[in-house]
Parts: C-alpha cells; structure tokens; sequence
C-alpha cells in the first residue's frame, strides 16, 4: 500500500466523513470541505508531470487476490496521468460551482457529496490501474455513482428513469466487458494491462481475438455514448449541472475513450477494430451533431453535442490505430494525436458551456431556448463565457477547438492514403461524412449563444428576475474558459508534456524513450492547405443554414426525428418486454400459496435424486442386517409408526401435541438404545420444553379443522409425500450398502484418538462440539440468538400489519 | 436393524411431507417438527447402529461413532430453534389475520 | 399461566433447586461425562419453565430480576471471548487449552478454556428457552 493507493482511495474514506460534516457543521456549506480534496490530488498529481514527460512510468504494486492474478497496481503513464489530472483539476472546479449551484437549505449536500466523491476516486481507480480486474470494479463503481448522481433529485420520475437507463446500459456493456477480461486473461493468463501488452501478438493469434475485442468495445461504447448505445445521455442531464459538467462530459464518458486507448496497442492493426471504432466514432459523431440542432432544452443541446465529440474522438482513435500498419509514421499517428489533443479541448470548453447552461438555468429558471433571449446585457460575463466555450465548439480561431478541428481535418484527410481494410474505396466517406458533421456543430454553437443572448428578451416567460451570476459560480467558468483561450494560443503548453507521452501509451512502438513525435500544433497551414478551406467552407455553410433555420427544420419532423431519438422506442421495447415477461414468470410460479412452492422443491428433489439413482444403478439392499432385532425394538418400532402415522388424522390440537410428543420422547429412547448419552439428554429436555411452547401457542390458537380440501388435491399431496419418503428410504439403503466400503477413513477416528491427547476431555461428543468443531457451535449458538430476538421483536414491537387481507 | 429404521425414517418423512403440504399452518409446523426428528433418526442410523459403546472414553475398547452424534446435538437444538421461531410466527399470524388457513392468507394476486 | 395449585407450587420449590443443582453438575461433567452447556442449559431453563408454570409469571418476574436478551448477549460474548484469547496469543480462532491443578481437598482436575466457552453455551441456552416461552406467556392481547 503506497501513497499513490492511498491517493486513489482517499476520496472513498473521504466521504465517510461528509455526513459528519454535514450534520455537525451545518453552518459551513458542506462543499467547503469536500473542496480540500480534489485540489490536494491534482497538486499531487501535477508534481510527477515531469517524471512522465520524460517518458517515464511510475509503478507501484499492492497484491489483493494473487492466488487469481487480480492485484491492485498503479501504473501511470501520460495517458493514465492526463485522466486523472482532468478528474482532480475539473472536478476541484465542479465541487466549487456546485457550492453556489446546490444550496445549503432543502438539499440532501451530504448524499450528493457523498456520491461525487465515490465517483471521483472510482474514476481514479479506472485510469490509474494496471490490472484488468481492478479496473473493471472502479468502472462499474463509476456507473453506480453516476446512476445515482441522476437519480440526485429521486422525487421526479424523469430523474429515476435516466437513473434507471444509464445503469442499464452501462452495465451491460460492463458486464460485456469482464466477459472480455475474462477472455484476455484465458489467452494470456494475466489481468496485467501491461504484460497483456507485451503479448499483444499472442492475443493476435488466438480464436478469442474477435469475442474479446467486441465485447471490451461494448463495455467502451455504452460507457461513451456511442451510437446507437448513446440513448442514455440525454436523459442522464436530469442530473444537477454540476454532475452534467463533471460525469456526463468531462470524465466519466470519457471512460470508454480511455478503454480503446488502454487496449489499442493489443487490438490496434485488427480491420475490425479499425471499421467499429472509426466506423461507428464517426457516425455517432454526424448523428449527434444532427441531433443537437433539433433540441430546444440547452442541456439537451449539449448532451448530443457531448455523443458527437466523443464520437469525433472515438473515430480519431480508430484511424489512428491504422497507422500499426505503417511503422507508426507521424503522418498516421497525428489522429490520434488529435483525439488526445481534442480530449482535452473538449474538457475545457465543454465543462465551461455546461457551467454556462447552469448558470443560465439557475438566474433564469428555465433552460428553454424558446422561451430564453437578450440575455445579452443582463449576463454579460456569462455572455462572453459562453461566446469563448461555443466558438471554441465551433472550431473558430483562435481558440483552442480551432486548432483540435484542424487537425481532426487533416486526421481524415491522410486517411485517404490508408490502403488497408479495404479503405481504398471507403476512404472518402470520413472527410465527407466529418465535414458535414462540422457544419452542424458550428450550427448548435451558434444556437447556444445567439438564441439565448440575442433576440428578443421575454420577462413574462421566465419564473425569475435574471441577473449576473455570485462570484463564485462564475469562477470555474472562467478559469476553464480561460484555458480555452490559452491552448488556443499556446498549444506548445501540451505537446511535450503531456500529449505525447499519452500518444506513446496507445502506440508504445511508436516512440523509443525520450523522443517525441514530430508532430506539432499550429494554427496557420498555409493557404493551400486543405484544412483551411474545409474550415472556411463550415463557417461559411454554417453561418447560411443558422440564418436559414426555421425553413429547413421541419426535415425532423419528416425524419420523425422530432419527438424522440428513435433508438429510445427499442429500448422502451425491450424494457417494456423484459417487465412484462417477467411479471408473466412470476405470476406462474408465485402463487402464493406456501403449499405450491414446497411442492416445488418436493418435486424437484424427487426427480433430481431419483434421476441419478437410476442413471448410475446405485440401488442396493442388504438384507442380511435385518436379523436379530430383539422383540422390545419390534414394539417400541410399532408404536413409533403408530404415533407417526396418526397425526394427521387428529382432530383435537392436544392429542396432536401428545402424538408427536410421543414421537420426539421415542427418538430420545433410540438414543438410549443406540448409546448415544448426550443425545437421549438434549431431546429429552428439548422435547420437554418444545411441549410447553407449543401448549402455550396451541392454548390461544383454533382446533385443528378437517381437511376440506378436494381429493384431487389431498391425492397430489399423498403422492408427493410417499416420493419423498420412498426416496429417502431408497438413498439411506443405498447408502448403507455403500458404507462397507468408503474409499476414505471416517474423520470420527482422529477425534476420538486425539480427544483427550489434544483436548483433555474424555467425552468425546462433547469435545467436539466445543473444541473440535467450536465454531459451529459458536454460530450455531449465534443462530438461536437471533432467532429468539427475532420472535421478541415479533412480538413486543410489532408492527401493525394491513389489517384486511 | 438399520433397515428397519430406515423403513421408520421414511414413513416419519412421508407423513410430514404429508402435513407440510396441507392448508392448515398448525399442520405445516408439527410436519416441520416430524421433518427434524426424522433426519435426527436419519443421521444416527447412518452414522451406524450399535457398533460399541457411547463415546466417553475410559469403558471400553470399541466406541460408536461420536461425530453423528455431534452433528444430531447441533441439529437438535437448531431445529428447536426454528420450530420455537415458526411457531411463533404461526402464532403471531393467528392473531392479525383470524385465520390458520394458508389459503386465505396468500396475498392478493398483483404482488 | 395457569390456576395456581397447591401441591404443584411445593412440589415445585424443592425440585427446582435439585434440578438447577443437576444442571450445573451437567455443566461442569460435560467434557468428561454425559452432559455440556446444551444439557445443562436446557435443564436450567426447565427448571425456570417449571417455576413459571406453578407461580405464574408475574410473580416470578418480581423474583428473577434477569433481562433475558442480555443474558443471551453475556453468553455470546463469553464464548467469543474465549476465541478472542488465543487469537491474542497467536492461536487459530476459538483454540482450546486444558491444564490439570492440584486442587486442595478435590484432588487432581482438569480445567480447559473449554469450559468457558461451554459455560457461554449454556447462558445462551438459557436465555434463548427463557425468552422464547415468556414472551408468548406474557403476549396477553
């Protein structure tokens, strides 16, 4: 356990505290505390920048479960780093917003924070493991925490329905993807990332390539909103703003992107994996850009927004991984360069548009662009936030998104050159298809800002008297938005860095230690430069079809695009079906009658032990020990099966209690006669106090009635109950047969050897059950405790159950 | 010897299979105490019958098997356990609903 | 409980104590004799059913001033205890010890933390069979 493990699960003991904080400060807005945490890790965090820079990792190991190669290793390198410096510095910004978002009065702050916290160090956990297992525990906390971090505002229904969704669809993919770990770990024996890594062509060669590859991809996508798995983001906006900044665009859908990094030097140079994530990145990218024009929520806006850049990433990624095929030349590998580049633009901007919108929604009321307009001069610093996040968006210089869409352009465009997996008559769908998909950012962009600061300012729809927003919601904004602007001017900020050493964690063969690529970022290509004129042409197509709005947007409507994305009716579909399927199920087989499930398992005990009586002809009698009974047994034998079989023919409550009486006093008498001491003691008094009990309960309950049951039933019943005693009877013969010869020694030899050599005790039951094997008796002794404080409270504090059934 | 207890150990089985199966609670539970004493008698009879004398140590040369034994202890005072706790839930649901028959006291069909 | 009755009440005030005393020797015998915690426990708790029976629970109630779920919890802790002590000295969960003693006028005796543990066994038996039946003895709704 060093201090880097320490760091990742410090945000977990963290919020232990928070309720503490939260109950006994309730002065001090609970924010303020939990603030502390993400700054001292990003500090932290930020000093080892320069070991990584060099091209360096840092290791440190903390065995978990060894015995199955599951063991909890840090491993940072750029990539890891670059993840976990966005976690810390974003979300150190989130937590500080979300104090002037979220206020001390009417909100459950100790939940809220709570969560975050458990979403932060799970996030951690993801991008900071070296091991395959461990990576997918945090992942799946990630799920959970963002679940329930929609779920936030649980009284309204739409909230747990995106909760609900957002679960379901990450953790299929999550559970797609430990199929896909498994699959690693069957090749190559390992969870390590890294030595999976080193047997990257062991992996290659194996028939569990392809299975394992979809089903990481799976994870991947659902995680990053990937068509057609994006459905659940825009529902996940139910969350507060400050979680939409933070989970839903900085980090945790960003999960799936450093997946396909993570994994790329393993699959990278496979067609498959080639066409499904530049293929489906950058389709998610045109449909969620296409998408994000029709929305009239701003949060919606930017959710598909959100689908269509992670899908640009997604895409830069996949015609990265072509460059596997070419030597890793820079001219292949400025993809995904650009994806790593564009990842962190994104952050940026994204998260200060989000804070924007909340902004916005919170001095407004409203997140409506119908209903929102000439906010221009009542919100100017917001104004001015949103104008640097959108341009940015945009791809408009001199911004920092300027310089990611350039190269996302020249991306596509050395795509072309790429010959293999039959791009060679495909190749030209990726600018073409890019290019569109810009146009319609630029447009959303433009939507974000002008509809909403511009036009006409209408008072009477808003619920509130809009203003500028305090300070310190203001502060996390700007400081992004000022990022914005700095990379936009000083990309050299990053290269060295940080974005090349995470380059060469996706392409480890690219780079021998110390080098650094040969790729550079800058603003100005020359005029001749394609990339110039793709730009020229988005703002120049984009600023027409702006203007021209409202008489090209019916196309939705004869899309039928207009109501909802029409992936979400098969998902209703699906729900729909798997509740009512269910609920068919059940009401088959819970019929709630006690006597129907017991007749279940009586059935299926029947069948199953029957079943392999008969499969492996173990049926056998002896005979032979039927002789020399003495006469006494025959009777005490008559009588027990007399008292036996008369019970349920009783009428009368006592004489029933005396029948079975009479049974539980005859198995004490067997004990006697088969030396069994201890036992003939304990039934006898177990025996006598059961009797009591009963004639206490039997004493305030009704007389047993006839059976009024149909003879149909009672014959059911009959037959069930001769199954079971004849299978009974046919395994104890069996098994009394096979006694004879036990391939092993019976243990009852140790103990009664060693009872008084080890022990001391010359009783050797006893010594069992308090040395032997005390811990039995110690939980069994547990047991009873917990069930006569069960019946206690049964009865002293109980509950008023529905009186009328 | 064994096979005849064997024979009594499935009929004491087959009747509380029997009673269990019934609609009235008050069976349910005296099937449930048949059921213990019956494994009890089960275990013993498996454990082998009359081969020396009890396990405390000193008497003799041949003992009977002492870890049945140990296990029939622990199941004897676990299944008066359980039946004390049904009982009283048999009780407890006497008292609420008026009414021992298992079918009256299924729960309405939409849950 | 019951209408109370002469001969049963006198009855009882002798063989309660015989019976008590009986299940404390069964208690100390068990490691080497027939007998333990259950044994003795149960007969303990016997004997108190009995006592209940003859004089009715709300008089006995004022005599036997015990609160049966802490009796329960006593007994756990003292058999947890037992295992905890040879954790403590480096031993596997629950590791019985035995010495034998000189005693002066008893002679030579055996005692093993065994019988702490049985001891705890038999508090909880106790406790659990007391409970039980005086809960519903007193349910009188």
């Amino acid at each position: 356990m060093s201090i880097l493990h320490i760091a990742i699960l410090a945000p977990f003991i963290f919020a232990i505290f928070i309720p503490l904080f939260y109950k006994y400060l309730p002065r001090i807005h609970t924010g303020w505390f939990v603030l502390v945490l993400p700054t001292l890790l990003f500090i932290y965090l930020i000093r080892m920048l320069p070991t990584i820079s060099k091209g360096e990792v840092i290791t440190k190991q903390f065995e978990w479960v060894p015995s199955l190669g599951i063991n909890f290793n840090v491993y940072i390198d750029g990539l890891g780093l670059l993840f976990a410096l966005l976690i810390t510095g974003i979300g150190a910004l989130v937590v500080l917003y979300s104090i002037y978002y979220l206020g001390k009065k009417g909100e459950a702050l100790h939940n809220f924070y709570v969560y975050l916290l458990m979403f932060m160090g799970a996030m951690l956990g993801v991008v900071l493991s070296g091991n395959l297992m461990v990576l997918y525990v945090f992942w799946e906390l990630t799920s959970l925490a963002s679940a329930l971090l929609i779920g936030y505002w649980y009284h309204r229904k739409k909230s747990r329905d995106g909760a609900l969704k957002s679960m379901l669809v990450t953790v299929m993919g999550g559970f797609a993807m430990l199929a896909g770990f498994s699959f690693l770990y069957v090749i190559t024996g390992t969870f390590n990332i890294q030595e999976i890594i080193a047997n990257a062509d062991v992996v290659a060669a194996s028939s569990l390539f392809i299975p394992a590859m979809l089903l990481i991809l799976l994870g991947a996508f659902t995680k990053s909103a990937q068509f057609p798995f994006h459905i659940w983001l825009p529902d996940a906006m139910e969350a507060p703003t400050p979680v939409s900044a933070y989970l839903h665009s900085a980090t945790m859908v960003k999960a799936g992107i450093y997946l396909v990094a993570r994994m790329s030097p393993v699959f990278a140079g496979a067609a498959e994996w080639f066409w499904l994530v530049a293929g489906l990145g950058i389709f998610t990218l045109l449909w969620g850009s296409f998408n994000a024009v029709r929305q009239t929520d701003l949060k919606s806006i930017l959710a598909y927004s959100t689908i269509s850049q992670l899908g640009m990433i997604m895409s830069l990624l996949g015609l990265g991984s072509a460059s596997a095929y070419y030597g890793y030349e820079d001219y292949y590998v400025i993809a995904t360069y650009a994806a790593i580049f564009h990842l962190i633009n994104h952050s940026t901007f994204k998260g200060s548009l989000f804070m924007v919108v909340g902004i916005i929604d919170h001095e407004t009321g409203t997140r409506d662009i119908r209903k929102l307009g000439g906010l221009i001069t009542l919100m100017p610093i917001t104004f001015t936030l949103s104008i640097i996040g959108a341009f940015s968006m945009a791809g408009i210089y001199p911004f920092n998104g300027f310089l990611s869409k350039e190269m996302f352009f020249t991306g596509l465009l050395h795509s072309l050159d790429i010959t293999q997996f039959n791009m060679q008559s495909l190749a030209f769908l990726f600018p073409v298809i890019g290019w569109i998909a810009s146009v319609f950012t630029f447009i959303y962009s433009m939507i974000i800002v002008f509809k909403t600061f511009t036009g006409k300012y209408q008072p009477e729809k808003l619920d509130k008297k809009p203003h500028e927003a305090p300070i310190g919601m203001l502060v996390p904004p700007i400081i992004l938005a000022a990022l914005v602007v700095v990379f936009g001017f000083f990309p050299g900020l990053l290269e060295h860095t940080i974005i090349d050493p995470a380059v060469h964690a996706i392409h480890p063969a690219a780079l021998a230690a110390g080098e650094h690529f040969g790729i550079h970022i800058y603003p100005w290509h020359g005029w001749d430069a394609p990339e110039l004129w793709m730009t020229i042409g988005v703002i120049a197509l984009g600023v027409i079809m702006y203007l021209t709005l409202t008489k090209w947007q019916k196309i939705y409507e004869f899309l039928r695009l207009h109501k909802k994305d029409p992936i979400n009716y098969i998902y209703d579909y699906l729900l729909d079906g798997v509740i009512r399927f269910a609920k068919k199920v059940t009401s088959m087989q819970m019929t709630g009658l006690l006597r129907d499930y017991l007749a279940f398992m009586f059935i299926f005990v029947i069948a199953i032990v029957l079943y392999s009586v008969i499969r492996y002809d173990v049926f056998s009698i002896d005979t032979g020990n039927m002789e020399g009974i003495p006469f006494y047994f025959w009777i005490i034998a008559f009588v027990f099966a007399a008292a036996t079989i008369t019970v349920p023919f009783i009428q009368y409550r006592v004489a029933a209690i005396i029948a079975v009486g009479i049974v539980g006093y005859l198995v004490a008498l067997f004990f006697v006669i088969f030396r069994a001491p201890d036992l003939a003691l304990t039934q006898l008094l177990v025996e006598t106090v059961t009797t009591t009990l009963f004639l206490l309960c039997f004493y305030h309950l009704p007389e047993l009635r006839k059976e009024r049951s149909k003879p149909k039933f009672k014959l059911t019943n009959l037959i069930i109950a001769i199954g079971v005693g004849a299978t009974v009877t046919i395994t104890a013969l069996s098994t009394l047969v096979a006694r004879g010869h036990r391939p092993f020694e019976a243990i009852s030899e140790y103990h009664l050897e060693n009872s008084y050599k080890l022990a001391g005790g010359d009783n050797v039951v006893n010594v069992i059950l308090v040395d032997f094997r005390g811990f039995d008796t110690f939980l069994e002794i547990l047991v009873l405790g917990i069930a006569s404080l069960g019946l206690y409270s049964l009865i002293k504090f109980r509950v008023k159950g529905r009186d009328s059934i | 010897m064994e096979i005849l207890m064997v024979l009594l150990v499935g009929l004491i089985f087959t009747v509380a299979t029997y009673l269990v199966l019934t609609k009235s609670l008050l069976r349910v539970v005296l099937g449930l105490v048949l059921f213990s004493h019956g494994a009890h008698t089960l275990i013993l009879t498996m454990g082998g019958l009359g081969t020396g004398d009890a396990p405390i140590l000193g008497a003799s040369e041949t003992y009977t098997d002492p870890l049945p034994q140990a296990l029939i202890l622990t199941a004897i005072v676990i299944s008066f356990g359980v039946t004390a706790f049904l009982l009283v839930m048999a009780y407890r649901t006497y008292k609420v609903h008026k009414t021992d028959d298992l079918d009256q006291l299924r729960g309405s069909s939409d849950e | 409980m019951m209408k109370n009755s002469l001969s049963l009440q006198t009855i009882s005030r002798i063989a309660v104590f015989i019976i008590l005393l009986f299940s404390v020797y069964f208690l100390f015998a068990g490691h080497n004799n027939p007998g333990g915690g259950f044994i003795g426990g149960l007969m303990a708790a016997s004997a108190l059913v009995l006592l209940y029976l003859s004089f009715g629970t709300k008089k006995i109630n004022k005599v036997i001033r015990i609160n049966f779920p802490y009796l329960i919890a006593t007994g756990l802790l003292i058999a947890m205890a037992t295992g905890v002590i040879s954790v403590i000295f480096g031993y596997p969960f629950l590791t019985q010890f035995y010495e034998y003693f000189h005693f002066p006028l008893l002679g030579k005796a055996g005692l093993a933390t065994a019988l702490l543990f049985d001891a705890g066994v038999f508090l909880v038996v106790i406790g659990v069979t007391i409970l039980v039946i005086l809960t519903i003895a007193e349910d009188d709704d």
